[in-house]
């Protein structure tokens, strides 16, 4: 039960000032993305038959590893960025949205991480 | 997370079968929903069948022909009975529209009649919009302008600038299309909404207004105005034919232009 007149209750605590950039960002990681997996789909099937020590040759190429971690950021980042919205949709609960999104972020940010560390240590020939 | 099933007290029942059409040539049965806040009941679909030739040819005509000769607690919106005050928004055949402007005809077999979706209900067809409106106050629909006005005439527009104004300006505020939005169903305490949105994106354009900035200000927003997915089902169900999700769009590319 509350008092509070039907505009104060709109108002609220007034606006964030911000999501341009995430609207943005979804946009231009989605068109990113394309080219990319392209690029990732085409590179699987011509290596597919490659031994081991020639996807570490291939993958210790400058170019090759930039684009694997360029791909793999985009990916986690877009996913991030779609999955926040998910979330703030459906979830109402204020604990629950908070450690959801808590969750989801830092799990994310730690995959991009874990195939960025791969990829720079494959190619800095270590594996 | 959000509610996608009917609370308890609001399961709909099966209601009274009303026949006022026996021997008639031309009928039709009207299902209409109905609640009365006073009776401690659950709400009910009570069906009316009755007799085209005694009725206009408008949904609307026919919800006040069942009124008028069968049922006089039937209760529902209404002023204009020609599509321009938008009092008479509700969902027939489950579409949200305007019951002047649907002609029976156009439907096919029992009209199904129920108040706009995921509203909270006063009685029977009748929603209640006080949040609606009170989102609608929150984005200023005036025109704010610090250059006074020509003490001799009014502010100009050039053709052009009017021009912009076209396919917003007819929006009469039934909110047919935020009632139809999934996201204003989840999150209508913060989501704006496609109607209101449109409205705010009226006075963005206008040449005359001087507040561009401060408008967009207060609807970059990660509720406000993002919680828009393009779902489109405002531009389907306008009885207008307005497009709110392409104004929607037209307030993001503004966003974006004044960042870049």
């Amino acid at each position: 039960m509350s008092l509070r007149s039907p505009l104060g209750r709109v108002r609220g605590l007034g606006s964030a000032k911000s999501g341009a950039h995430h609207w943005l960002h979804q946009r231009l990681t989605a068109v990113a993305i394309v080219p990319l997996s392209l690029w990732f789909v085409n590179a699987i099937l011509t290596h597919m038959h490659d031994d081991h020590a020639e996807i570490v040759d291939w993958i210790g190429s400058p170019l090759v590893a930039a684009l694997l971690i360029a791909l793999i950021v985009a990916v986690f980042y877009h996913a991030k960025l779609g999955l926040q919205v998910v979330i703030e949709d459906y979830f109402h609960g204020e604990l629950a949205k908070v450690v959801l999104l808590v969750a989801m972020k830092l799990g994310l940010a730690f995959g991009a991480l874990l195939g960025v560390v791969a990829v720079l240590k494959i190619s800095f020939g270590s594996a | 997370m959000a509610n996608f099933s009917l609370p308890k007290n609001s399961t709909i029942g099966q209601g009274k079968a009303y026949d006022h059409a026996p021997g008639a040539k031309r009928t039709r049965t009207f299902s209409m929903y109905r609640w009365d806040p006073d009776s401690g009941e659950n709400p009910r679909v009570d069906h009316y069948r009755i007799d085209l030739d005694k009725c206009g040819p408008m949904v609307l005509d026919a919800i006040i022909y069942i009124k008028n000769e069968i049922d006089p607690t039937v209760t529902f919106r209404r002023s204009c009975r020609e599509g321009i005050c938008g009092s008479c928004a509700m969902n027939i055949d489950g579409t949200n529209t305007l019951a002047c402007t649907k002609a029976i005809e156009d439907i096919d077999g029992d009209v199904r009649i129920y108040p706009l979706p995921h509203m909270s209900v006063l009685k029977d067809l009748v929603p209640d919009l006080t949040h609606f409106y009170a989102q609608y106050a929150s984005i200023k629909p005036w025109l704010q302008s610090q250059t006074p006005a020509p003490p001799d005439k009014e502010r100009l527009q050039s053709v052009e600038e009017r021009e912009k104004l076209d396919g917003l300006y007819e929006c009469i505020l039934c909110a047919c299309c935020s009632t139809s939005c999934p996201s204003y169903w989840w999150n209508s305490e913060r989501y704006l909404g496609p109607a209101i949105l449109l409205q705010a994106y009226r006075w963005l354009v206008d040449s005359r207004d001087e507040a561009t900035g401060e408008r967009l200000d207060e609807l970059e927003d990660p509720f406000r105005l993002y919680r828009c997915h393009t779902i489109m089902n405002c531009a389907k169900t306008c009885p207008k034919g307005l497009n709110p999700a392409k104004a929607i769009a037209e307030i993001k590319k503004m966003m974006v232009a004044r960042t870049l």
